[in-house]
């Protein structure tokens, strides 16, 4: 049997208030990011616009492109070269107001014979062309963003019914923050936000909360089967007890999305970039950030709940009948000794 | 025990038996070579195609559009008329262009969708769907009139160009004349019976005449229209005519009946293609009386506010047949002739969304998603092995019939296949690796407390399966809001991972464990490969 991680007692809560600081560092570095740059780097599916992408037989640099440009009067166009060997380009131009009627001829076939009139023999093709109305553009954002509110929000929801709200709030709060950490890093290194990175960040949503509910699923077993040990232990068995799975699953989803970052194809290069950042995070954050936030819950429901059953128990039953009979298994003993070696 | 077995027994060989039927015209369609798989006018070949897994425009190439109707000049009630009658001109249009299964298909209350898969020439096939088509007959004022016509219209975007001196882009603010100055013959009409702008010149022109609202600036029954292509003008100049028009047209295009591309219109150039029309009882009275009226003016032809061509009235003409020659292309004729043909729109279409795939990108892509396909599937397999030795390849079998059964669904739900679609199953993939993961864990965690082999799988099996249930709702979940809520990419995104995610949740939870009852039905190993 190749065991590449051997079972673990390892104290992952006792420094979650480390991971607290490192999440927040992260998370302030890529606010600060988005506000020098002023905002995301939104894509054509977004902002509006067009974008071509360009094949030439031979290096065509990117300042004759620009005088182009320049000379078909075409202001505030962008251009990228797609890899080193400068025959792929991407261009990308704002939506002139006459550019709308669908019987006009689009600039980018005068902008290649342009070209080509430059530098005679030389041959190109158009891969690929958008073209995304304001309007459109402003339907899609308010598209991306009810369904990343809504799947949230379904995911809370089933959740909070198969565990119990703390856990459900501390998942959430774990998805949430592996979504903005992938879209900030995306500000950080400056990857411009298009429909394959909102597809990206669903995916790690449902990724996230996958990771998550795997451990919770151990919280709530580990807590049926030791029912004296502290919220913390209990935790702490499970992150260990699934660890292996954790990493393992990681590392092979990891070597897909390598699979697809290097070969996939410039399409997918992205997707697969910010599918990589997240499942890291994600990794990361179950462990952390899912566990230690339930975590915070119900240690501050444990001191509220002590003063309450100094005031009235009667009121406290109350409250026990309502939670679901795992969780109160866990609550009614949060004094128990912390981290009894067992074996 | 054993009764249950042999039903699991059962569903799956039927599951197998249901997945290869749905998926054989697939492997028939896409054992073909290329070249033949798309050809038209097979009836057998089409319905193949209707039944295979098809190929998302991204994969395949090919030219994806949506159109909104402009009914800013409709009232509310003629909104729904006006767009069943271009959905049926464009369907007429599009079927007329030849690509193998063209899309139509109206999107919300004002939109159309169209998808030409396999399609080359864009912009040509833009201008062909997009066109409102709005043919108008009108009279060129004499070139008196239109000189005035043009001083007038020069004071004011001069005026117009000093109320917003800070937007340099309209005119150049220096210029006293800043629409005289670019024409090449002003006050000179010639040939052409209008003003000459080279070619250089013209976007200079056309931001000229923005600027100004011409409705209002223009005497009320002139209208100035440039040429729709450039021509040349004589003296070795290349440009176009800026010409002062009656604003109300003379003759419109429904007296069309019926027009077509023909070659050697005018005589002096006979290889040249043009546009012949034939007229039905309304517009031939109509054009009798217009060309009997004004013989010796000339009378433009206008197609979407473009003159096209603007021949001088030698006669008056009886029997109802125009021609239009000016300087076409064969392609352009033949298409113009389609588009007269099918009909104006009754009212303007916009593209707000257009996303054109060459061929070579699409094959790219292919051929990318492939490789990396293959590569992460190897890089798996072995992991799998390596780690997890004897039941990794159970894992493996297992993998491959959720693919299997996923490909399966897709086109049992005659699903397209785009590359958001790719990287569904890439998810997939992973989120069955790690099914499989969780199960042998389990097992592992089992048979280290010490229990047997038979007893450890059905623990390792059965406490595995409420975290995997879990996850994978989960992730269902994303995928249905996904799918109603996202738009054409994301959608293909959502119907792979979520039939994905059920073919998973069926393969490891139930086919792998299958695999081990039967071998394990007779007798127990006293240790597990995992």
């Amino acid at each position: 049997m190749l065991e590449l991680i051997k079972p673990t007692k390892f104290p992952f809560m006792t420094y979650r208030k480390r991971a607290y600081m490192f999440s927040i560092a992260v998370l302030l570095v890529g606010l600060a990011f988005v506000f020098i740059r002023g905002g995301f780097r939104l894509g054509v599916d977004f902002a509006g616009g067009r974008l071509i992408e360009y094949r030439f037989d031979r290096d065509v640099s990117t300042e004759s492109l620009r005088a182009v440009l320049q000379q078909l009067g075409v202001a505030g166009g962008e251009i990228q070269k797609v890899d080193d060997t400068g025959r792929d380009y991407l261009v990308r131009l704002p939506l002139a107001e006459s550019e709308q009627a669908a019987n006009e001829q689009g600039p980018s076939t005068q902008i290649l014979e342009s070209l080509q009139a430059q530098n005679p023999g030389l041959t190109g093709e158009i891969r690929r062309e958008e073209l995304v109305g304001p309007r459109v553009g402003k339907e899609l954002r308010w598209q991306a963003t009810v369904a990343v509110t809504l799947a949230l929000l379904g995911i809370l929801g089933y959740v909070a019914i198969r565990y119990e709200w703390r856990l459900a709030v501390g998942g959430v709060i774990a998805l949430s923050h592996d979504v903005l950490v992938t879209l900030l890093m995306c500000a950080i290194f400056d990857v411009e936000i298009t429909i394959s990175i909102i597809a990206a960040l669903m995916t790690i949503g449902g990724y996230s909360i996958n990771d998550t509910v795997v451990v919770f699923d151990r919280v709530r077993e580990v807590a049926k089967l030791h029912p004296g040990d502290s919220m913390e232990t209990v935790m702490n068995r499970a992150i260990n007890e699934t660890l292996s799975r954790t990493i393992l699953t990681g590392l092979a989803t990891i070597m897909c999305l390598f699979s697809l970052y290097f070969f996939g194809g410039q399409v997918i290069h992205d997707f697969a970039w910010a599918m990589l950042i997240g499942v890291i995070f994600g990794i990361y954050s179950s462990v952390y950030v899912a566990a230690g936030v339930a975590l915070e819950f119900h240690n501050q429901g444990h001191k509220k709940k002590a003063l309450a059953s100094a005031a009235s128990m009667n009121s406290l039953r109350l409250i026990d009948s309502v939670w679901p009979r795992t969780m109160r298994a866990i609550v009614s003993h949060p004094t128990a000794p912390i981290a009894r070696n067992r074996t | 025990m054993e009764r249950n077995f042999r039903w699991k027994l059962i569903s799956l060989i039927t599951l197998i038996a249901l997945s290869t039927w749905a998926l054989w015209p697939s492997f028939q369609l896409y054992s073909m070579p290329p070249a033949e798989r798309y050809a038209t006018g097979d009836p057998a070949l089409r319905e193949l195609r209707g039944k295979a897994l098809k190929l998302g425009l991204d994969l395949l190439g090919g030219m994806h559009m949506v159109l909104q109707l402009d009914d800013s000049k409709l009232r509310p009630e003629e909104v729904p008329d006006a767009m069943d009658r271009v959905m049926q001109i464009l369907r007429n249009r599009v079927d007329q262009f030849g690509v193998a299964e063209p899309i139509v298909q109206q999107q919300g209350a004002d939109r159309i969708l169209v998808q030409l898969p396999g399609l080359l020439e864009k912009d040509r096939a833009a201008d062909l769907i997009g066109r409102t088509a709005q043919l108008e007959f009108r009279l060129v004022k004499t070139p008196a009139d239109s000189r005035q016509v043009i001083e007038r219209l020069d004071r004011a975007i001069l005026l117009a160009s000093k109320g917003s001196a800070a937007d340099s882009l309209t005119v150049d603010s220096l210029a006293t004349r800043p629409l005289i100055d670019l024409l090449t013959n002003f006050p000179d009409f010639s040939i052409w019976g209008g003003a000459e702008v080279e070619a250089s010149d013209v976007p200079a022109v056309e931001r000229a005449l923005r600027s100004v609202n011409l409705e209002t600036v223009l005497p009320r029954d002139a209208s100035v229209m440039l040429g729709h292509k450039d021509v040349a003008l004589g003296g070795g100049i290349v440009g176009r005519v800026l010409f002062v028009l009656n604003r109300q047209s003379n003759l419109s295009g429904d007296g069309i009946k019926t027009a077509r591309m023909q070659v050697g219109i005018d005589p002096t150039r006979p290889s040249e293609p043009g546009v012949s029309m034939d007229m039905n009882a309304k517009g031939t009275t109509a054009f009798r009386k217009v060309t009997g009226d004004n013989v010796g003016r000339q009378l433009a032809i206008v197609l979407d506010d473009r003159v096209v061509s603007a021949p001088v009235i030698r006669d008056r003409i009886p029997q109802g047949r125009a021609t239009i020659s000016g300087s076409f292309t064969d392609s352009e004729a033949k298409d113009l002739g389609i588009i007269l043909r099918a009909g104006a729109l009754p009212a303007p279409v916009n593209i707000v969304e257009e996303r054109t795939v060459g061929p070579s990108l699409g094959r790219d892509s292919i051929d990318a998603g492939l490789r990396a396909g293959w590569i992460g599937a190897v890089a798996v397999l072995l992991f799998m092995l390596l780690y997890y030795r004897f039941s990794g390849l159970i894992a493996v079998i297992g993998l491959s019939l959720n693919l299997f059964f996923l490909f399966a669904g897709l086109a049992a739900f005659k699903s397209t296949l785009t590359l958001p679609g790719i990287a569904g199953i890439a998810l997939t993939v992973g989120m069955a690796i790690d099914a499989n993961v969780l199960i042998f864990e389990r097992i592992r965690e089992e048979l280290r407390s010490g229990k047997r082999v038979r007893k450890a799988i059905d623990a390792g099996y059965s406490r595995a399966f409420t975290t995997i249930l879990d996850s994978n709702l989960t992730t269902l979940i994303s995928a249905v809001v996904l799918f109603w809520f996202g738009s054409g990419p994301i959608k293909g995104f959502a119907v792979t991972l979520g039939i994905g995610i059920l073919a998973n949740l069926f393969t490891a939870t139930t086919i792998t464990k299958l695999i081990y009852d039967l071998m394990y039905a007779k007798r127990e190993p006293a240790t597990l490969s995992i």
